[in-house]
């Protein structure tokens, strides 16, 4: 996993609800091939014309939130399918955070598997950073800090959010959630022994 | 204290507390698919570590198969490799495979309960979201990424958050021409496609008790448009009865100790949920979806929102939606033109679904510039089917009888709707791009989409 500390850009504001997985990435981009070089494919439906142009109605296309690092959307981004490769496109084309009110459940773990911060913030206070964004795009800059838990908007407004220690203190440290299970290793193996006698039918059925 | 059923089940696959409302939750059963399996098992191998408990785990290639009548792996030869890469790992860590073509073979999340891999009180994942809908016989079974995959292959836990509980208590008789897939298509429009986020949803009521198996896999299958982790119904005498003598269900003493432990999984009486609503079946009506969200649906004898109808801030959402469905705000659903009509994926491709779209049939014939495609959700369905006749029926009247999979509801083996064209779908998402690019889809029951295909635009099934 790629490590988290501080981003700081010009938030792209894709202010739309319900953004789900499959547009985010076809699925047909995920059929043979790995996570590397998903970038150009990200939004592949919206961002290009049918002679593969920018399509300039896309906002994240738009002058300078063309290629920048974070990005602010409304409530339920990255519904639906579970593909992760939705979280590679997404790093692929530069997207280190994504501020939404909501997130798909599984999308959002799927961004601390991989170092793209997911920063839930209420619709107002997300709608605020867009709109301070736009005055001035070329020169508005946002910071979301992981370290001190905060978002910093464009006026230097310092707002707050929450985030799970245990996925903060890996993302900030690029730490792998195997190794750290692996800790447990002598508790798994005594549960199992405990779960093996007490149902027995749950392990019998398929040996 | 009271429990509900999701927590009771929970409970009782705790590992280790690790804080902050996260567990080490020990997954009973893990499914692995074509699409992200060998690939999973590869990383794993990369990371010097073996898969736990081969045992546990099946391999389903299900996403990137042809449906194609007499296909083989290679009909779509992208997904030769997946599979090839699915085989070979399965092979070096020893676990079992419903290989194509095979008796067990089929979508992941219809062979699970058919094949008794997933049961009552125990946990599940798979990556991949419609995994809830193995909640239908009263599991845990919950969507995961690919990298939460190789964790779980790895140590066959997962560290995860507890999320809350939501039920739903659908009351009442079922009027005619309701489905369980418009059941749970009006709660998502009812309370929305985010109303789940962070919930286990258990679905019960009169109504749900009188549900089949198959019905309450449909109903769970959707879970994940409402954004929910999982979705459950407690197991009762209609669950033992499906599951007494499939193939991974206990056998003999086993099963007796097994069903005195299934008889406590169901949520106490008194046991209090996060949120808990109630429908009245008698408001329901079939449903067809509209937009580009599951939460953008109908009655099939309503219309597409107006403009006024429609809160400001959600304006510009049905502006676009519309634009890529190309409806016009206000329009009457009925009678909309349809050229493609799709009866399968996990949502509503098992016996049941293709009798009920049979039944609709009644000697009639497709209409003429319909393209209908019935892709039976496994070899055992499509065997059982074929027994009793359907396929004739189907064939008789214009539909394509095809090989199981995914097919049409992902798109992920080359099967797409063209640009453009319209298509009922008895699948559960209507995204943008989902079904193709261009492709505008309106999510349905079998009889629904069975109606569609005959009239050849959108009808509703219960005069039709």
């Amino acid at each position: 996993m790629q490590a988290f500390r501080t981003v700081e850009g010009t938030a792209i504001p894709l202010m739309e609800a319900n953004v789900d997985t499959d547009v985010i990435i076809p699925i047909q981009r995920l059929v043979g091939s790995g996570r590397e070089g998903l970038g150009e494919y990200a939004f592949e439906r919206r961002r290009y014309l049918p002679d593969r142009s920018d399509n300039p109605d896309f906002v994240p296309n738009q002058g300078p939130y063309k290629g920048s690092n974070i990005m602010l959307a409304a409530e339920n981004f990255g519904c639906g399918s579970s593909r992760e490769g939705a979280v590679w496109a997404l790093m692929g084309m530069g997207v280190r955070c994504v501020i939404a009110p909501s997130f798909g459940d599984i999308f959002f773990s799927n961004c601390f598997q991989n170092g793209l911060l997911p920063v839930r913030l209420p619709i107002e206070a997300i709608r605020r950073i867009a709109e301070q964004t736009e005055e001035s795009p070329g020169n508005a800059r946002t910071t979301v800090d992981l370290e001190r838990k905060v978002v910093i908007t464009p006026r230097g407004e310092t707002i707050p959010f929450t985030v799970d220690d245990r996925k903060r203190e890996a993302m900030l440290d690029g730490l792998d959630d195997i190794s750290l299970t692996m800790k447990h290793a002598e508790a798994i193996a005594a549960w199992r022994d405990k779960d093996k006698a007490a149902r027995s039918w749950a392990w019998e059925s398929v040996a | 204290m009271a429990t509900t059923m999701f927590d009771r089940i929970w409970d009782s696959r705790v590992v280790a507390d690790l804080g902050e409302g996260w567990s080490l939750l020990y997954l009973d059963r893990l499914l692995v698919h074509d699409l992200s399996g060998g690939r999973a098992m590869r990383e794993l191998a990369e990371k010097g570590r073996r898969v736990a408990e081969p045992g546990k785990v099946f391999a389903v290639p299900d996403h990137a198969l042809s449906s194609a009548p007499g296909r083989t792996e290679h009909t779509y030869p992208q997904g030769a490799k997946l599979l090839a890469s699915l085989r070979e790992r399965a092979a070096y860590e020893g676990v079992r495979i419903f290989d194509i073509g095979t008796p067990g073979n089929g979508i992941v999340h219809v062979v699970a309960p058919e094949q008794g891999i997933v049961l009552p009180g125990l946990t599940l994942a798979c990556g991949d979201s419609h995994t809830c809908t193995n909640g239908g016989v009263g599991a845990v079974a919950f969507g995961i990424g690919s990298s939460e995959l190789v964790h779980a292959l790895a140590t066959q836990t997962l560290p995860q958050r507890r999320p809350g509980t939501f039920r739903i208590r659908y009351e009442g008789v079922r009027p005619a021409g309701v489905t369980a897939k418009d059941m749970i298509l009006a709660a998502i429009g009812r309370f929305g496609a985010a109303a789940g986020t962070g919930m286990a949803m258990e679905y019960a009521g009169s109504a749900v008790r009188a549900m089949s198996v198959e019905e309450r896999l449909t109903l769970c299958n959707l879970s994940i448009e409402m954004g929910a982790k999982t979705g459950m119904v407690a197991p009762d005498d209609t669950t033992f009865q499906y599951l007494a003598g499939r193939p991974f269900a206990p056998k003999g003493a086993l099963w007796d100790a097994a069903l005195a432990d299934w008889r406590k999984v169901p949520s106490d009486p008194e046991a209090r949920f996060t949120r808990d609503e109630v429908i009245d079946m008698a408001e329901l009506a079939p449903q067809i979806t509209w937009g580009t969200s599951p939460e953008m649906v109908s009655d099939v004898t309503g219309h597409v929102p107006l403009m006024e109808e429609t809160a400001p801030s959600r304006r510009a959402g049905l502006e676009a939606a519309l634009r890529y469905m190309g409806l016009e705000p206000g329009q009457k659903l009925a009678g909309t033109r349809v050229d493609w009509v799709f009866i399968g994926s996990c949502t509503n491709s098992r016996l049941s679904d293709l009798r009920a779209a049979a039944e609709v049939i009644k000697g009639r014939r497709k209409a003429e510039h319909v393209t209908a495609w019935v892709v039976p959700g496994s070899e055992m369905v499509k065997a059982e089917a074929e027994a009793e006749g359907l396929h004739h029926r189907f064939t008789e009247a214009g539909f394509e009888w095809r090989e199981p999979g995914c097919a049409l509801c992902v798109a992920a083996n080359g099967e797409t709707v063209p640009d453009g064209a319209r298509c009922v779908s008895t699948s559960n998402r209507n995204f943008v791009g989902r079904q193709g690019t261009g492709a505008r889809t309106h999510l349905a029951s079998p009889a629904t989409a069975a109606a569609a295909a005959l009239a050849g635009a959108i009808v509703d099934v219960r005069s039709y």
